[in-house]
């Protein structure tokens, strides 16, 4: 390269910055494309769309201003979704939460075999989804293989998909069973994270087991806590497939969540607009409600991970 | 020059992924030289898509002049129609496709279709005036006829005659010579040979307690309906309609002679003694048990046949809409109409005879081509059908599921299904 034409030092200095800076960004070009084409924009269409009135088979696309999301604050159908996500959420983050941090504290011993379990908790993870929820949908049937086994104990077990209450706490626990394993394993990095001294210490002050647990461990593994609620309620506000696959929505509207809602608005009765409004309330919730947990964290993280 | 490669490099990348982008468009726009058309079908069997395939080969050699190639895009059938709105959301849709009858007034109220009246009456050949004006019906508004119902497929009674003979049940063929084959004859012999047999008795196929619009080939004997002939009220408080339901409801939760929710039986798997469905299936039997296949039973009102259509429109805004209208003149005039009937009963008069069914359903006997289909297609109640069908579909399933419990209430499920009805018939 001719440098001797460059002229001065300071020039040069100041041109091979502005190279740096080019460099950088052809670095990050392929992803910054990436993100604009498959992320930023059509999260910005879908705000475009939920200010429209759009009929695809007449091929009318006409300006509504907040009409979506006035009809929205009085749709019957979008409060029952809203309850719908709302217990599913709590349901789920109570059972995964509890039952990942039970098992992670039981499978923290140094006890023969712990491996193995941990394994045996981690494998559904790795299973597709849709085909874990398949074959739940075999077994949760009214004569499926759940009320097969109950049958042999002399119980009569409810047609688990199709009764209201079962069928929600259904679609919870195959969720449960599905995930718990990797809340699990987060949970035992945290365990492993926490000194044996302190543990000691607790013990030797006369601490019970239970004391030592509550008082000493969970402070110390609540920002993992604090990280693993907030997966669980975002995850939770997204599930779909279990829902489409096992009660599309029934029975009634009682499994009906949000996405299932959004689906039904977007893709069965061709209201793009509207479930372009609903997607971006769900948007909102999803945003407030990992802003309050990580704001909620200095006032009872007492350690961060 | 490491850097200025890097930027061109990159540069490059995002030039690339514009135009590829930018692509789609051009593309589909033109519409100079001969046009490649694309029709969305349900169907994945690979004889019917190859019979197609040779009609439209045929038809492209014709015409090199304005079609270059058609081909058949095959759609999941569960989610057929959001697949066709989904395209035409895309800025993609189809030249021709297969339209679902319980979305036709929607689809023919939209616009989105062109009329084909025109291009049909003016075809060389096409005979025009054979189609079936019943058949019709359903595709036309103000004298426009928006999609061409190629497939009218009857709902009939297919019986397992071994399960039936060996629960020692009488066979409805000989209820029928009797003049006894009724909704309740036909109950009670399902509930005993599901009885005998521990297998399902009576299945309407399809109905899976979701998709209640199938319950249509019962009620429509009892002389009920979903809704008023005009769409605009709710006829599930009607006392034909609660007549139904709560035979329906007895006969899954009494006498056990419909399988309950969240059972699955396959008639054609031999699961089940008896199955209401469309002629079209018989294609899945494979002779490994005794069948027959008989009309559908009568009920309080007597017999009402009940059909299942199909129909295939043109998108009117596509680029090549004319071309795809020729072809489908072409697709379905006299020669075509009957060479598609080995699969699809076709709405011509002319055609709707044992003999040329029978060229092509090898399966059945003349005797069940006549009393099924010949027969059962002219003054036949088609399934629902709303323009806002989809929306209404929802609705009356979340609210039905009210009634599929074996204490249910059935006129207070009758009343929440209107309440939530209502205002979608209304709109």
């Amino acid at each position: 390269m001719a440098t001797a034409t460059l002229g001065p030092p300071r020039a040069r200095r100041r041109l091979s910055r502005r190279e740096d800076v080019l460099t950088g960004y052809a670095f990050v070009l392929p992803q910054l494309v990436g993100s604009l084409l498959f992320v930023i924009g059509p999260l910005v269409a879908v705000v475009w769309y939920s200010l429209h009135d759009w009929n695809v088979l007449a091929n009318s696309f006409t300006y509504s201003g907040t009409d979506n999301y006035e009809r929205l604050a009085t749709d019957p159908g979008f409060h029952d979704a809203m309850r719908a996500s709302g217990i599913f959420s709590a349901g789920l983050v109570l059972l995964n939460v509890g039952l990942a941090l039970g098992l992670a504290v039981m499978l923290n011993q140094r006890l023969p075999g712990t491996a193995t379990f941990r394994a045996f908790f981690f494998s559904p993870v790795v299973v597709s989804l849709v085909a874990w929820t398949i074959v739940w949908g075999f077994l949760l049937q009214a004569d499926g293989g759940i009320n097969g086994f109950l049958s042999q104990l002399g119980i009569d077990g409810p047609n688990w998909l199709r009764e209201g209450p079962t069928a929600m706490l259904s679609v919870i626990v195959v969720q449960v069973f599905k995930n718990v394993g990797l809340n699990m394993v987060l949970f035992l990095a945290a365990l492993q994270g926490v000194p044996k001294e302190v543990r000691e210490a607790a013990t030797m002050d006369g601490a019970s087991a239970w004391r030592s647990f509550w008082s000493v461990t969970v402070p110390l593994i609540s920002g993992t806590i604090l990280l693993v609620s907030i997966l669980t309620v975002v995850g939770s506000l997204q599930v779909f497939a279990q829902i489409a696959v096992l009660t599309q929505g029934g029975p009634g509207t009682s499994t009906t969540v949000i996405v299932y809602y959004l689906y039904q608005q977007a893709f069965q009765f061709q209201e793009f607009g509207y479930a372009s409004a609903v997607s971006v309330v769900l948007f909102v919730i999803v945003a407030i409600l990992t802003f309050v947990q990580w704001q909620t964290r200095r006032r009872w993280v007492f350690h961060e991970v | 020059m490491k850097h200025r490669t890097l930027l061109a490099a990159g540069l490059t990348a995002v030039a690339l992924t514009l135009t590829a982008c930018g692509g789609g468009d051009g593309e589909d726009s033109t519409s100079d030289g001969p046009a490649d058309l694309r029709m969305t079908v349900w169907t994945s069997d690979e004889a019917q898509l190859a019979l197609f395939q040779e009609i439209a080969d045929a038809y492209v050699a014709e015409h090199s002049d304005t079609v270059s190639g058609i081909s058949f895009e095959t759609l999941p059938f569960e989610d057929y129609t959001t697949g066709i709105t989904t395209q035409i959301a895309g800025g993609n849709p189809p030249d021709l496709a297969w339209i679902f009858e319980s979305s036709a007034p929607e689809f023919v109220a939209s616009g989105a279709l062109l009329d084909l009246r025109p291009v049909l009456e003016e075809t060389d050949g096409y005979d025009a005036g054979d189609l079936e004006p019943d058949a019709l019906r359903l595709w036309e508004s103000d004298g426009g006829l928006y999609a061409y119902p190629f497939s009218n497929s009857p709902f009939g009674v297919f019986v397992n005659t071994d399960q039936l003979t060996a629960a020692g049940q009488p066979l409805p063929a000989d209820l029928i010579a009797a003049g006894d084959w009724t909704w309740d004859r036909a109950a009670e012999i399902a509930a005993a040979t599901a009885q005998t047999s521990g297998k399902a008795g009576l299945v309407v196929r399809d109905f899976d307690f979701a998709l209640w619009e199938n319950l249509g080939t019962i009620w429509s004997s009892f002389g009920a309906r979903p809704w008023s002939e005009d769409g605009s009220s709710c006829e599930f408080t009607s006392p034909e309609m609660i007549d139904a339901l709560t035979w329906i409801h007895d006969q899954i939760f009494t006498t056990g002679a419909l399988p309950g929710p969240g059972t699955t039986a396959d008639f054609f798997a031999g699961d089940a003694a008896m199955t209401v469905t469309q002629i079209s299936r018989a294609s899945a039997l494979d002779g490994s048990f005794g069948w027959d296949l008989v009309p559908l039973p009568d009920g309080p009102e007597g017999h009402i046949n009940v059909i299942g259509q199909a129909g295939i429109g043109v998108f009117a805004d596509g680029p090549n809409a004319d071309v795809a209208a020729d072809f489908l003149a072409y697709f379905t005039n006299p020669e075509n109409a009957e060479r598609l009937a080995a699969y699809f009963p076709p709405p011509r008069t002319s055609l709707l005879n044992a003999e040329t069914l029978q060229g092509a359903n090898a399966k059945l006997t003349a005797e069940q081509l006549q009393a099924v289909v010949i027969d059962g297609i002219p003054g036949a109640v088609t399934k629902p059908a709303h323009a806002n069908f989809a929306q209404l579909q929802a609705a009356i399933r979340a609210e039905l599921d009210a009634l599929w419990t074996a204490d249910a209430d059935v006129t207070a499920v009758a009343e929440s299904v209107c309440a939530a009805a209502e205002p979608l018939l209304a709109g």
